[in-house]
């Protein structure tokens, strides 16, 4: 009898990353699906762009590294980050943004630094920050209104460069939208206009809510811990309640939570667990923290939208919050002191 | 000017007050230690073997501390060169390979019914780890061998051996898992006896 | 605190993290404890405990009887060994033991003559009426250790100074398959009250905390039952949630009392001592039977078994053997211990030994072999499910690099090695591996810093002895040179033909040596050194012919030592041979 010694435990969940990635990528699909329908099925075009740039500059870097390649591509690491890239960006990008945003993404945020689980920052957002101070314009201008009727084949047209973007069709987010009026027009009046019909902005909240369904399944599939997620939303809220009370001046609560890429990031960007925090007390930190800068940037700062910054900023700050976030070992009396 | 006068007058200043707050710190927080000599002695594997050319760990610390290169130590190897560059915050040698090669640990082992009992081992070990008496046969104390090959070369009728140290039951633990391999292929030696 | 209320208080803390594996049980619980034939010899290692390994009493061929002292405990913290039946020693060499390394270690062979005879036994059955040190005498020659498991010398734990209120029971078995301490409860649950009342007395507690995991109905109900009958200090079964690892010593004192037991410190620190059920019969059987321990219950269980089941195996039993009785000849793996903690064995010719609680041979289906490792992704389960609140992910990183001082700063020693992190590590790492690792890494960089240590402090005691011998020699040196000047004085001052002629017939004693010297070198020693280096060379021949065959390992050191002599005598003969040359011109 030949015997196999392996350490123990002998006995493993044995979930796998790629399981934790595949999980994640369907919870995903009620977002994509609401944004298709709300927005532009354009997203779909887009989401195989990114995503086929995602798997070929993946295996090519990994065979760079020499790293065995159907291993670390079966992880599907490779393609959440493509796939929450894709849907933060305005549907009309051109195509070549999104393979630079996509390879930027996995090259400078990922594997730069040593590949999956090295990873100082969020991939997807370091991306995003670079193509939004790269290219301002399109980044900011190529969104559309909900319901524009825009068909696939014109979006697709604009999406290839072969036709320029007819007026009219492009709009700004609700987010930017309500930022830029607020000064001249009362809340009423923005309300009225075509965008919003009516204080609740349709589109741009179906969405949200469509990924709050995505985000409650990982949640109750324990893929995450409800902590970064309530601190993002909590970090967000107290800050636009305490400054938003009054909508004539400041954008309201609703509008902060539901019309921007709050829910997302709150289920999909803080949770990434590479760059984020770790313990839950660091994980509530972490996600308020966002929140908080979200709601700075958003207000004071020139970016309409600011999860992207506000998470690379935390990014920053996470093994700091790790440090002073650890939990009491037990037969110890205090918090025990991280590695100095 | 006046502004600019002000301006360079407060940074000077706060210069002198960072400056003194500085200076009384560095001498009121001063890190109380050893001298750098037993701090670098501390990590010698003390083998007083001198393959580093000096007699003994010691001595091979001192001139550490005034400027030798750190890859002299064979027995220490390469973990001994790592802690010394972090003490000394100098880039990490390859060690040094005319001082010799970093080798399994070894302990002194006498041929008992061989040895004639010429004391010649006895003072050549520098730690005194050989037990016995003119023309009585002699032993090495294996818990105090270091295993420097001093007391070879001395025996006249080459009775002394080095022999691994043997892991016991006790001494054994589990090795660090290779990183990305299948756990099956993890088992060479299992499958080469199979 | 609530330990000390009246009222008998089933309050419970929950515990910190924790897993949940399938449980795995029903497979080898629905049966009564089962029994082998004797088997055909037994091993029996001198060292199944924590601690010093005993003292073999007995020599090659003799006699023993069941139940006869066979090696006696060594120092504080060991124990003693006794004859599993009655026999002949045929053997006390080094066999493999249970372990993941493959190693032996020294082990008594008994060969049973199949009469099973006791050696003379005086049971107490009226034990109450021992004293304290009777009945710690009886428990010290019984070989009795801690038989969850761990292995710690019960008789040591039940000796201690310090002033113990309260003796905790275990009988959580929280590992997934094991159902050896179950059963033991529902069949024996008299007896292991017994013997926690005589623990009690030993330990003169107050009150006695029964913990057991709320999925053994049945052994709850059996110890209940006895309990009725039971007489002792205040004793209380706490029943609480199936969580894995709820049965650590140290969960489970959290658990009953809510209290902590300081890192690096021992239960009895807080007052009380922990001990296995099974440990618990073992000490009534001794006490009041005289009965050492000899025997235990242990699980044998898993798929590649047809009939998972109990049995109470004699320690010793080679497990090859046991298998074969089983029907069992071709096993992949077999775990000693459950699925989470268990040691895998690296030779299944190990016998069961006194902390066998279990034997487990998975198939692949039941449990596979865990996949290759992914990079850890921080995710933070680790976190989440540690007993001991841990961070299971930060000691990974540092293991990985080994960096033995960031692992301490962790609090690496206070991992009880449960495996519930890597049970649900998303990427499959072998953390715990790497926490033995490192550990073991860390205890032998302590081993080497103290033993270099040593070797400093001889060194500089050798130096200052050497200082101190050639400064006595230079005293001595200066003393002739002193007294010789004084003669000289002597002679200067005239009359001292004495000193005058024994100084010239010295002169002419070496002169006379010159002389012969000059007449060239001495033919005969030289000679008789050819002689000499001849012989030594032909015995360095037969040495390594001789090693060859038996130690080929050890073959090179002698080839080398015949290497040396075959030049020292080409040296030798060239020196004669000049020598001779040079008288003949
Ligand atoms: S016994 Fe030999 S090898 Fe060991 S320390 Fe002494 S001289 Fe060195
Ligand atoms: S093995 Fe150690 S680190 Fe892992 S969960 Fe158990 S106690 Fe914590
Ligand atoms: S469970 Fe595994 S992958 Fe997750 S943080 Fe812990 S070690 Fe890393």
């Amino acid at each position: 009898m030949n015997l196999i010694t392996l350490s123990s435990p002998h006995h493993t969940q044995s979930t796998g990353v790629n399981k934790v990635m595949l999980q994640v990528l369907m919870a995903l699909v009620p977002g994509i699906v609401a944004l298709c329908l709300f927005f532009s099925p354009i997203y779909l075009f887009n989401l195989l762009i990114g995503c086929s740039t995602a798997l070929a500059v993946e295996a090519l870097i990994l065979r760079l590294r020499r790293c065995p390649v159907a291993f670390h591509l079966r992880d599907l690491s490779a393609l959440v980050t493509a796939v929450l890239l894709v849907i933060s960006m305005p549907p009309l990008i051109p195509w070549w943004i999104t393979v630079l945003a996509v390879s930027c993404a996995l090259l400078l945020g990922k594997h730069l630094y040593g590949g999956l689980g090295f990873n100082p920052f969020n991939p997807a957002m370091v991306a995003f920050a670079l193509m939004i101070v790269s290219f301002p314009v399109p980044m900011t201008t190529l969104w559309l209104a909900p319901n524009s009727g825009l068909d696939f084949a014109s979006a697709l047209q604009i999406v290839l460069g072969q036709t320029l973007l007819p007026d009219g069709i492009s709009s700004a987010t609700p987010l930017d939208y309500y930022k830029t009026q607020v000064g001249r027009l009362t809340a009423t009046e923005i309300y009225q206009s075509e965008l919003f019909f009516g204080i609740w902005p349709a589109g741009w909240i179906w969405v949200s809510l469509a990924y709050l369904v995505g985000g409650l399944f990982l949640l109750y599939k324990k893929v995450f811990s409800w902590h970064a997620p309530l601190g993002l939303l909590v970090g967000l809220a107290v800050l636009a309640l305490i400054f938003g009370l009054d909508p004539d001046s400041n954008t309201p609560l609703h509008l902060h939570l539901l019309a921007g890429s709050a829910i997302v990031g709150a289920f999909f960007i803080v949770t990434d667990p590479v760059s984020g925090a770790t313990s839950r007390l660091g994980k509530f930190i972490f996600g308020f923290g966002v929140g908080c800068l979200a709601y700075v940037i958003r207000t004071w700062g020139s970016y309409p939208d600011a999860i992207a910054f506000a998470v690379l900023l935390m990014n920053f700050a996470a093994p700091f919050i790790d440090h002073y976030s650890k939990p009491r070992t037990y037969g110890h009396s205090t918090r025990h002191q991280g590695y100095k | 000017m006046f502004i600019i006068l002000i301006a360079v007058s407060a940074l000077g200043l706060l210069a002198l007050i960072f400056g003194a707050v500085l200076g009384y710190a560095s001498v009121r927080f001063k890190p109380e230690g050893n001298p750098i000599i037993e701090q670098i002695d501390a990590i010698l594997p003390q083998t007083q073997c001198g393959q580093c050319g000096y007699p003994g760990c010691r001595p091979y610390a001192e001139a550490i501390a005034n400027g030798d290169k750190i890859n002299k130590c064979p027995p220490g190897g390469e973990s001994t060169i790592q802690a010394l560059a972090d003490l000394l915050d100098v880039e990490p040698l390859p060690l040094d390979g005319d001082h010799g090669e970093e080798k399994p640990k070894m302990v002194a082992l006498i041929r008992e019914d061989e040895c004639i009992g010429c004391t010649k081992c006895i003072q050549a070990c520098p730690v005194d780890a050989i037990l016995g008496a003119a023309k009585q046969m002699h032993t090495v104390i294996a818990d105090e061998c270091t295993g420097c090959d001093l007391c070879l070369d001395p025996c006249p009728v080459d009775c002394i051996d080095m022999v691994p140290v043997n892991t016991g039951l006790q001494d054994w633990h589990w090795q660090k898992p290779q990183d990305n391999l299948i756990a099956t292929d993890a088992q060479p030696k299992q499958e080469a006896s199979a | 605190m609530n330990a000390f209320s009246p009222a008998p208080n089933t309050q419970v803390w929950p515990l910190i993290g924790g897993v949940e594996p399938k449980e795995n049980k029903q497979q080898s619980n629905g049966l009564s404890i089962g029994y082998l034939p004797l088997p055909p010899f037994l091993v029996l290692p001198v060292n199944q405990h924590i601690g010093v390994a005993a003292e073999p009493l007995v020599a090659v061929g003799d006699q023993v009887l069941k139940g006869q002292l066979i090696a006696s405990s060594s120092g504080k913290i060991s124990a003693c060994l006794h004859a599993p039946t009655s026999g002949k020693v045929v053997a006390i060499e080094p066999r493999p033991v249970p372990h993941a390394s493959g190693l032996d270690s020294l082990a008594i062979i008994i060969e049973p003559d199949q009469q099973d005879q006791w050696r003379e036994q005086e049971p107490w059955p009226n034990w109450q009426q021992r004293s304290s040190e009777e009945l710690l005498a009886r428990l010290s020659e019984s070989g009795i250790v801690g038989l969850g498991g761990a292995g710690f010398p019960t008789a040591s734990k039940l000796s201690i100074d310090q002033q113990i209120h309260t003796l905790v029971v275990n009988g959580t078995e929280c590992e997934p398959y094991i159902t050896a301490d179950d059963l033991i409860m529902r069949e024996r649950a008299a007896q292991i009250l017994a013997g926690v009342a005589i623990m009690a007395k030993l330990l003169q507690v107050k009150q006695v905390l029964i913990g057991i995991e709320d999925n053994k109905p049945e052994a709850i109900a059996a110890m209940r039952a006895a309990l009725e009958h039971y007489q002792g200090p205040e004793a209380v079964i706490k029943t609480f949630p199936t969580k894995y690892p709820s049965g650590g010593e140290k969960q489970l004192i959290w658990i009953l009392t809510g209290q902590e037991v300081p890192s690096g410190r021992l239960p009895a620190d807080l007052g009380m001592v922990c001990v296995n059920v099974g440990t618990a019969a073992a000490v009534q059987q001794c006490i009041v039977d005289d009965h050492p321990l000899i025997s235990r219950i242990t699980t044998l269980t898993g798929q590649v078994l047809a009939q998972p089941r109990n049995y109470e195996l004699l320690i010793g039993t080679p497990i090859v053997w046991l298998l074969a009785q089983l029907g069992v000849t071709q096993a992949e793996r077999i775990i000693m211990g459950g699925p989470m903690m268990g040691e895998p064995l690296a030779n299944p010719q190990s016998p069961v030994v006194k902390t066998c609680n279990c034997l487990l041979l998975p198939t692949q289906q039941e449990l596979p072999l865990p996949p290759s490792a992914s990079p850890c992704i921080r995710c933070g389960f680790c976190d989440d499910v540690c007993p001991a609140s841990l961070l299971p992910q930060q000691l990974y990183y540092h293991a990985r690099s080994r960096n033995l001082e960031g692992l301490a700063q962790q609090h690496l020693f206070d991992c009880i090695e449960c495996g519930a992190c890597a049970y649900v590590c998303p990427s499959s790492i072998p953390l715990v591996q790497y926490y033995r690792y490192g550990k073991g890494e860390i205890r032998q960089e302590q081993q080497q810093q103290a033993k270099s240590e040593r070797a400093k402090v001889r060194f500089e005691n050798r130096q200052a002895r050497l200082a101190q011998e050639s400064a006595e020699k230079e005293a001595k040196r200066k003393a002739r040179a002193e007294a010789a000047a004084k003669a000289q004085a002597a002679k200067a001052a005239g009359d001292n033909s004495a000193i005058d002629q024994v100084i010239k017939a010295a002169q002419a004693k070496s002169a006379a040596a010159a002389a012969t010297k000059a007449e060239g070198p001495d033919l005969e020693a030289l000679k008789s050194a050819v002689e000499q280096a001849k012989n030594k060379l032909m015995m360095a021949e037969e040495r390594l012919a001789k090693a060859e065959q038996e130690m080929p390992e050890n073959a090179a050191a002698f080839r080398t030592a015949r290497d040396k002599f075959a030049e020292k005598l080409a040296k030798a003969e060239a020196n004669w041979q000049k020598a001779q040359q040079e008288t003949k011109t």
